[in-house]
């Protein structure tokens, strides 16, 4: 039998994005949090913990733009295009996150623009992700090979919707890391935001499952139909387990637990956005088999990647191995 | 709106983004392997003047390797958001090349960026000296696929076309396609060149503060020797990337030597050193000509001739005076620059080399005169494959996205403010990285005892604005 090409690829990119949303969604959910803290020793801190990985974090949007380019050119042709303004959005916000962490502990009048650089680049960033999440579910106008839709089609309640969803993610997300991270007060205060983000993130999830198949025909079935829904019900009922668990143990001090419990959410998030939508590369009809690029330049690729993505993470894992532990006020690496 | 169609604007952002963004690859790649040299010298000679060099450089190799960062994500999805057609159609063959960048390169560079930047003291000198070379050889190999693609663009091979689509048939063909090995010699002797200047400028600025500076002696020194090589051995290598072009892309030469038609009484071809040429005409006006010298340069015989422009038609002809007149900059500043390198061996030989204020002044004002020229050169080559973005097969105008002008014009205002603001920022805090005196890096505490850093960017100490 031959092997289907571009299913594993659709894994492989899924596998490359779902590292970007965990691992730069800390990050971005610690530049979400700062309005909730005063003082510039504790943003101090809360950057620090940060700072000596976020660069990498980054780089898997990169492998994930661009493995979408040359494993599936069209979704890649068709998605950025219709996107343009909130990817447009996303790629200056992170400019201003990026710069922010080198330059906010060179200054000292200019601090305060800089909280603003790391910390609005963050929001608008994480938003604006949100929104082509919600814009993609939506579907995308497709014909001959090209995106068809208007400049504003990414502008629904739904995509509004999912850009504040996924902005209480990450932040729950920066909240379990920096509880991780720092000690004393400044952890009191994550702890004390651990809940109501975990409500606010629930409750998108809730609802987002609720509207997708109540406004797609197709995801219902894919759901609600047997056997399916004897495979799939794993998802929703780990969800709910695993929220329950995280609202218990906010009271107790498992301060690791949390964030790995949050990392769970997202898989599960993240695998029932594949089960409503496999083998969909761009909604509501471009299958994955659809865009791929032909089997030479998959299997190419391929080569290279399950050859160099081991090697990454192994040298990912010794960078968090170097920076482990709590970051405390006054030890910064500036 | 203002007469610009959204095609226009969309090259104009291409341009300018793509044009911020090469200048801090360029200064990476030159300074990283300079940098390697500095910490080998170090390691070998257990001379502390090298050990200074690199903190001092190190440290603007740090905001430079930055900028590039985030200048370059941008990148990564421009050839998606804007030229949706050309992902589409060729992304079998350019998306498979930029993704063994980010797997080769991207990764690499961020994962021994951190040892390199912030990891002495920490872990031993012979891994620290291997995280260098790590990050060095990244930056090459970074240079090396992206020159594939663009070389695979300007010269394709190695490709079928099976339903309007670019398939690889041979990637051997693909990536050493006729134009890279050429390109890719080109573009890194000039990163090296870039950066000789820069660091031949801070050497020289620091001796005109002090002529007994140590350091600023020896990276003044390095540089000139640098300069001196590199030069002649660049502009043999253009004169055969000019070859190549000659042979794949005709056009391109007709263009940038002002030549539009062959009259068949003429003995050779002239060289036009100046002229404003017209492509309403299909003339040059004004000219300034040397008899027989493009012959000279191009076919290497006296009267040998090139194809005139008004062989092609009128709609595959790039725009004439832009390229015409970007490549005379770069041969200008080659020239320029060349001359300084023979200057500087020959103050030198007279043992002037640091007592020489003029030339160092000089040397001072020339500092961004690389980067000028490696700017040039891009604008020649890109701006001489048009109107076709993949040579010959696909035309620019058919690989661009649909957007409208309003919303080509909202981006194109926000990449230019945005880039005005770091780059200020940037630019500020490099003048003053690069005020600090180069003899004074190494502390006499020794190793672990100063503040340990670990961002990028920031394996300096101390503000940037003044503590007051």
């Amino acid at each position: 039998m031959t092997i289907d090409l571009p299913v594993i690829w659709y894994l492989l990119i899924g596998f490359a994005v779902a590292m970007y949303v965990m691992m730069d969604g800390f990050s971005l959910g610690v530049g979400i949090l700062f309005p909730f803290i005063r003082g510039d020793e504790n943003r101090d801190v809360m950057m620090n913990t940060v700072a000596p990985v976020w660069d990498g974090n980054q780089t898997w949007m990169i492998l994930g733009g661009a493995g979408l380019y040359g494993a599936f050119p069209l979704a890649y042709s068709v998605i950025l295009p219709a996107m343009y303004l909130p990817l447009i959005l996303m790629l200056l916000a992170l400019i201003f996150r990026g710069i922010a962490f080198e330059f906010r502990f060179k200054s000292n009048r200019s601090r305060k623009w800089f909280d603003l650089a790391f910390s609005g680049g963050a929001m608008v960033a994480t938003f604006s992700q949100g929104v082509v999440l919600g814009g993609i579910i939506n579907g995308l106008s497709v014909s001959e090979r090209a995106y068809q839709g208007g400049t504003f089609d990414w502008f629904s309640p739904f995509a509004l919707f999912t850009g504040v969803a996924l902005m209480a993610g990450y932040a729950l997300l920066g909240a379990g890391w920096l509880i991780m991270k720092t000690e004393g007060d400044l952890q009191n205060r994550f702890y004390q935001l651990a809940r109501p983000l975990t409500l606010l993130l629930v409750a998108s999830m809730i609802v987002i499952s609720v509207w997708t198949p109540l406004s797609n025909g197709r995801i219902a079935e894919r759901w609600f139909t047997f056997p399916n829904i004897a495979w799939f019900a794993p998802v929703p009922i780990l969800v709910a387990l695993l929220s329950w668990s995280i609202w218990n143990g906010v009271t107790h001090s498992h301060e690791r637990r949390l964030f790995f419990k949050v990392l769970g959410l997202f898989f599960l998030g993240l695998s029932g956005l594949v089960i409503s939508f496999f083998p969909l590369i761009i909604p509501p009809d471009i299958t994955l088999w659809d865009a791929a690029s032909a089997r030479a330049s998959q299997s190419f690729l391929i080569v290279g990647y399950v050859i160099l993505v081991p090697i990454v993470l192994i040298y990912t894992a010794y960078s968090y191995y170097v920076f482990r532990g709590k970051v405390r006020a006054g030890e910064g690496y500036h | 709106m203002l007469g610009f169609e959204a095609l226009d604007l969309a090259r104009f952002q291409f341009a300018f983004t793509v044009s911020f963004h090469i200048l801090f690859p360029a200064f990476s790649i030159g300074l990283a392997s300079y940098l390697m040299v500095l910490e080998g010298l170090w390691l070998k000679t257990g001379n502390e003047i090298y050990h200074n060099l690199y903190r001092f450089w190190v440290r603007i190799f740090a905001v430079v390797f930055g900028l590039g960062v985030v200048s370059g994500v941008v990148m990564a999805y421009e050839f998606g958001t804007n030229w949706s057609g050309f992902a589409e159609r060729a992304g079998d063959i350019t998306g498979v090349l930029l993704t063994y960048e980010v797997l080769t390169a991207f990764f690499m560079e961020a994962g021994f960026l951190g040892i390199m930047l912030f990891g002495e003291g920490r872990v031993s000198k012979r891994l620290h000296f291997s995280a260098t070379c790590l990050v060095a050889v990244g930056t090459l190999i970074s240079m090396t696929w992206i020159l594939m693609s663009n070389s695979w663009m300007q010269t394709p091979a190695g490709y079928e076309v099976i339903d309007g689509r670019f398939e690889p048939a041979s990637w051997l063909e693909i990536m050493f396609n006729p134009s890279f090995p050429y390109r890719i010699v080109h573009m890194g002797l000039a990163a090296f060149i870039s950066v000789g200047f820069v660091v031949g400028g801070v050497g020289a600025y620091h001796l005109l503060r002090n002529r007994h500076d140590q350091a600023a002696r020896k990276m003044f020194s390095m540089a000139m020797w640098a300069i001196l090589v590199a030069l002649p051995v660049q502009i043999i290598a253009g004169d055969m990337h000019g070859l190549n072009t000659l042979e794949h892309q005709p056009a391109k030469v007709a263009a940038m030597e002002g030549h539009w038609e062959n009259e068949p009484d003429q003995k050779g071809m002239p060289l036009v050193l100046f002229a404003l040429p017209s492509m309403d005409d299909a003339a040059n006006h004004f000219e300034l000509k040397v008899p027989y010298a493009s012959s000279l340069i191009l076919t290497h015989t006296l009267e040998g001739k090139i194809q005139g422009l008004k062989d092609w038609p009128r709609d595959e002809w790039p725009d004439v005076p832009l390229v015409f007149w970007s490549f005379r900059v770069m041969v200008g500043l080659g020239m320029l620059m060349l001359g300084m390198g023979v200057v500087g061996l020959f103050l030198r030989w007279r043992g002037r080399l640091y007592e020489a204020r003029w030339f160092q002044r000089i040397a001072l004002f020339t500092t961004p005169v690389g980067f000028i020229a490696l700017l040039a050169g891009w604008i020649t080559t890109e701006a001489g494959r048009q109107p076709w973005v993949v040579y010959g097969m696909l035309r620019t105008e058919d690989a661009v996205s649909t957007h409208s002008v309003a919303s080509m014009l909202t981006t194109l205002i926000g990449f230019m403010v945005v880039y005005a603001i770091i780059f200020g920022i940037g630019i500020y805090y490099m003048l003053r990285l690069i005020r600090s005196e180069p003899m004074n890096m190494v502390p006499s505490g020794g190793p672990g005892h100063e503040r340990q850093p670990k961002r990028p960017m920031s394996a300096a100490d101390g503000s940037f604005e003044d503590q007051n």
